[in-house]
C-alpha cells in the first residue's frame, strides 16, 4: 500500500490584482464620476451632470431590478416588461390628471401626496397585471426560451395596443406637480428638484431592496431559489409561490419606473416601455443576469455615461450605451457579477 | 430534377405541395393574373418577404437563436443599393455593388454581434440584437446628410426597369420595365430561397437542427457549436440584406419606417411562427398569407368598425389602427397551440 499523495493545503491571502478585481464592480461607478469631472472640467456643469445621470441611473434600475431577479429565480426572459412600464406610467399620470387640484397647489406636502398616490395607484395596477401576465403568458412556457421571448414578445404588443385602445393613439403631454418644476441652485449647478427627488427613490427602493433581500427569510428563500432552485423545493419551500410573488413585486416596480420616468420626460407613449426595454436589457446584460446589485451598478453606469457622454460629444451620445456594453461584455464575457448557478 | 432543386425536401403533403405550387403560379404569372398596379406591389412585397422570412428562419426555426437585428440586416442591403445608385450613378454595377457591398456588410456585422453574445448564451444574443438593432435605427435617423433620415432616400435604377422603357404588348397587358424588375424580384428571389433551401438541407443544416434540439449534446459530439452559431448568423444576415437589395431595387426609395423599424421585425417574426418555424415551407405560406391579409384584412376591418360604431368599445378594437393587437393575439395562440405551424399541420394530418 502506498502513502497517500503528499496533500499540504496553503492558505495564501488574495493578491492584490484578485482583490482588486472582485472589488472592480463597486469602483467602477466612482471612478466613472472622477473621470468625468476631469473631463468635464467645469465643476458646475459636472455636478449638473452627475445628478442627471444618477437619477436617470436610479429610474432605469427601478424597471431592471424585476427583470433580473425573474431571470434569476426562473430561468425566463420577460420581454413583455416593458409593457408593465408603458401601463404604470399611463395608471399613474392618470391619477395625476384627476388629482389636478393637489398637482397644481403649490404646496409641497399635497404635491408629493398626489405623486405618492399616483405612484400607488401604478403598482397596484401594474403588480395585478403581472400576476395575470404570468398566469396567462408566461406559465404554459415554463423551460422554454425560445417560445418564452415569442411568447413574451406577443404580450408586449398587445397590451401596448390596449393602451391605444383605452387611451387613445396619442402621446400625452403632461406638466409635473407645482414644487417640483424648476431646479435649486447649489454650488452655481442647477439641479432640478424632480431629479433629486427620482436619485433619493431610487436610493431608497435599492436600499429596502437589499433589506429584504439579506435580512427577511423570504429574501433568504429567494436568494437560494436564485443559486439553486431544486435544493430550494427539495427543503419544502414552494418556489413556485415565491416566484409568482417576485413577479408581481417586480412589475410593479417596472410600473414605478413607468410614472418616475414619465414625469421626468413629461410626456408618455404606448411605446416608452419598448423604448425602455433596450436601456433595461443593456443595464441587465452588463450587471450580469440575475444579479440585483449588479443591475444598480449597471444603470448607474449607463445613466452617468450617457449624461457626460451627450455633453462631452453629442455625436457620439446615440451609441454611447452600446459602446459601454461592448466594453464591458470584453471585460466579462458574463456581465460583471453573473449570479453563480449551483447547477 | 425536382428533387435536385428542393434539395430532397419535398412538402410531404398533398394539400402543402398544392397550395405551394399555386403560389408558385400565382407569383410568377401575377403581371398576368392580376393586372394592376397595387396587386404587382403585393406580389413583389410578397417575394421578397418569402427570402426575407425564410432567413430569418435559417436562425430561429434551424438554429435556435432568436434575434431581433433581422430588420437591421435587410436595411443595410436596401441602403447599400441605395447609396450605391446615388454615389455611382444610375446602373446596373451600382446595383451589384450596392448588393454586394449590403450583403458583406450584414455579415461583418452579424459577426461582430454574434462574437460578443453566442460565446456566452444564447439569449444574450436576443437582447443584444435588440439594443444594436435600436441604435443602428437611430443612427440612420439621425446621419441625415449620408443617410437621408427620416425621409429616406430617392434614388434612380436602371431606365430598364421602369415603367417608362416600354417593348410592346401581349395578352393584353403592357410590357414595361416595370414588369422586368417584376420578373428580376421574382427570380433572385426564388434563386435565394432555393439557395437556403439547399443551405438547410446540407450536413450544415443537418449540425444546426442538432443545435437547436441540444447544443451540449452537439458540443459532446464534437462539432463547435459557437462556430456553427456564428456561422449561421452571418448567413442569415447575408441573405437578409440580399432581400433587402432587392427590395430597394424594386421600391426605388428606403427610409427607416420601409425598412428598419420594429414593427416590421414583428411581422417577420409573426410570418415565421404563422407558417411554421423550422421549415422553408413555412417561410412561403406565412409571407403570403400575411402580406395578403395585411394588404386586404385592413379593409375589411374599417368596415367592420364602421358596421359597429354604434356600440361601445368595440369599434375601437375593430378599427384598422387596432390591426397588431388582432395579431398579437393570434402570434401567442399560434406559439402555444400550433407551435409548428401551418406547415406542421398540414404534414400532420397527410
Amino acid at each position: 500500500m502506498s502513502d497517500a499523495p503528499d496533500h499540504s493545503p496553503t492558505l495564501a491571502a488574495l493578491s492584490i490584482s484578485d482583490r482588486l478585481g472582485q472589488a472592480m464592480p463597486y469602483i467602477l461607478v466612482p471612478l466613472l464620476v472622477v473621470l468625468g469631472f476631469f473631463a468635464i472640467g467645469s465643476s458646475s456643469s459636472w455636478l449638473t451632470l452627475t445628478v442627471s445621470g444618477l437619477a436617470m441611473g436610479m429610474m432605469i434600475f427601478l424597471m431592471a431590478s424585476g427583470l433580473t431577479l425573474v431571470f434569476g429565480l426562473m430561468d425566463i426572459i420577460n420581454f413583455g416588461h416593458g409593457a408593465f412600464i408603458s401601463v404604470g406610467a399611463f395608471v399613474g399620470i392618470s391619477v395625476l390628471f384627476a388629482l389636478g387640484d393637489w398637482t397644481a397647489a403649490t404646496s409641497l406636502s399635497l404635491n408629493l401626496i398626489a405623486v405618492l398616490l399616483a405612484i400607488v395607484a401604478a403598482m397596484v395596477v401594474t403588480g395585478i397585471l403581472g400576476w395575470g401576465f404570468e398566469r396567462v403568458i408566461v406559465r404554459p412556457v415554463y423551460g422554454q426560451h425560445l417560445h418564452q421571448i415569442l411568447v413574451t414578445v406577443g404580450g408586449l404588443i398587445v397590451i401596448e395596443q390596449m393602451i391605444h385602445v383605452i387611451w387613445g393613439p396619442h402621446e400625452i403631454f403632461l406638466t409635473r406637480p407645482e414644487t417640483l418644476k424648476g431646479a435649486i441652485t447649489y454650488w452655481g449647478a442647477a439641479l432640478e428638484k424632480y431629479r433629486l427627488l427620482a436619485v433619493v427613490l431610487g436610493l431608497i427602493v435599492f436600499v429596502a431592496m437589499r433589506l429584504v433581500l439579506r435580512r427577511t427569510k423570504i429574501g433568504l428563500i429567494v436568494r437560494a431559489g436564485v443559486q439553486n432552485g431544486e435544493m430550494v423545493q427539495a427543503l419544502g419551500y414552494r418556489l413556485k409561490l415565491v416566484f409568482v410573488g417576485v413577479f408581481i413585486a417586480g412589475s410593479a416596480l417596472a410600473g414605478l419606473g413607468g410614472v418616475m420616468w414619465g414625469l421626468y420626460q413629461e410626456v408618455i407613449t404606448a411605446g416608452m416601455g419598448e423604448e425602455m426595454m433596450i436601456l433595461v436589457f443593456i443595464v441587465v446584460i452588463i450587471g450580469g443576469l440575475g444579479s440585483v446589485e449588479g443591475a444598480f451598478i449597471g444603470a448607474l453606469l449607463v445613466g452617468l455615461t450617457q449624461n457626460y457622454i451627450a455633453f462631452l460629444a453629442p455625436k457620439l451620445a446615440l451609441i454611447s450605451n452600446i459602446g459601454l456594453m461592448a466594453v464591458i461584455l470584453m471585460w466579462r464575457p458574463q456581465g460583471m457579477m453573473p449570479v453563480v448557478k449551483a447547477k | 430534377m425536382i428533387n435536385i432543386l428542393l434539395s430532397g425536401d419535398r412538402p410531404r403533403s398533398i394539400l402543402l405541395s398544392v397550395i405551394l405550387l399555386v403560389i408558385l403560379v400565382a407569383l410568377a404569372l401575377a403581371p398576368f393574373l392580376f393586372p394592376g398596379v397595387r396587386s404587382l406591389e403585393t406580389a413583389a412585397r410578397i417575394c421578397i418577404f418569402i427570402v426575407l422570412v425564410a432567413s430569418y428562419d435559417l436562425l430561429l426555426g434551424y438554429t435556435g437563436i432568436v434575434s431581433f437585428a433581422h430588420t437591421m440586416f435587410f436595411g443595410l442591403g436596401a441602403y447599400g443599393v441605395a447609396l450605391a445608385s446615388i454615389h455611382m450613378g444610375r446602373g446596373f454595377d451600382a446595383l451589384v455593388v450596392g448588393s454586394a457591398l449590403g450583403a458583406l456588410a450584414a455579415a461583418v456585422l452579424a459577426f461582430a454581434i454574434g462574437l460578443f453574445s453566442l460565446r456566452v448564451r444564447a439569449i444574450f444574443f436576443a437582447m443584444i440584437t435588440l439594443a444594436v438593432a435600436s441604435a443602428v435605427a437611430v443612427l440612420v435617423s439621425q446621419m441625415s446628410e449620408l443617410t437621408g433620415g427620416e425621409d429616406g432616400l430617392n434614388y434612380l435604377v436602371p431606365r430598364e426597369l421602369t415603367p417608362a422603357f416600354r417593348f410592346g404588348e401581349a395578352f393584353g397587358i403592357k410590357l414595361n420595365g416595370r414588369l422586368l424588375a417584376y420578373y428580376l424580384v421574382f427570380a433572385s428571389c426564388l434563386l435565394l430561397f432555393l439557395v437556403l433551401l439547399r443551405v438547410v438541407n446540407s450536413p450544415f443544416g443537418r449540425v444546426l437542427k442538432a443545435i437547436r434540439e441540444n447544443d451540449f449534446r452537439a458540443e459532446a459530439i464534437g462539432f463547435r457549436v459557437v462556430a456553427y452559431r456564428t456561422m449561421a448568423t452571418c448567413l442569415s444576415a447575408a441573405v437578409a440584406a440580399l432581400a433587402g437589395s432587392i427590395f430597394a431595387i424594386w421600391l426605388r426609395y428606403v427610409g427607416p419606417d420601409t425598412t428598419l423599424s420594429f414593427s416590421i421585425m414583428l411581422d417577420i417574426l409573426l410570418m415565421v411562427v404563422i407558417g411554421g418555424m423550422g421549415t422553408m415551407y413555412g417561410a412561403v405560406i406565412g409571407a403570403t398569407l400575411f402580406v395578403l391579409a395585411q394588404n386586404y384584412l385592413q379593409t375589411l376591418m374599417g368596415s367592420a368598425s364602421d358596421a359597429t360604431s354604434a356600440l361601445p368599445l368595440i369599434p375601437d378594437l375593430l378599427s384598422p389602427d387596432r390591426w397588431l393587437l388582432w395579431l398579437g393575439v393570434l402570434f401567442i395562440l399560434s406559439v402555444y397551440f400550433f407551435p409548428t405551424g401551418i406547415v406542421g399541420r398540414l404534414r400532420g394530418v397527410r
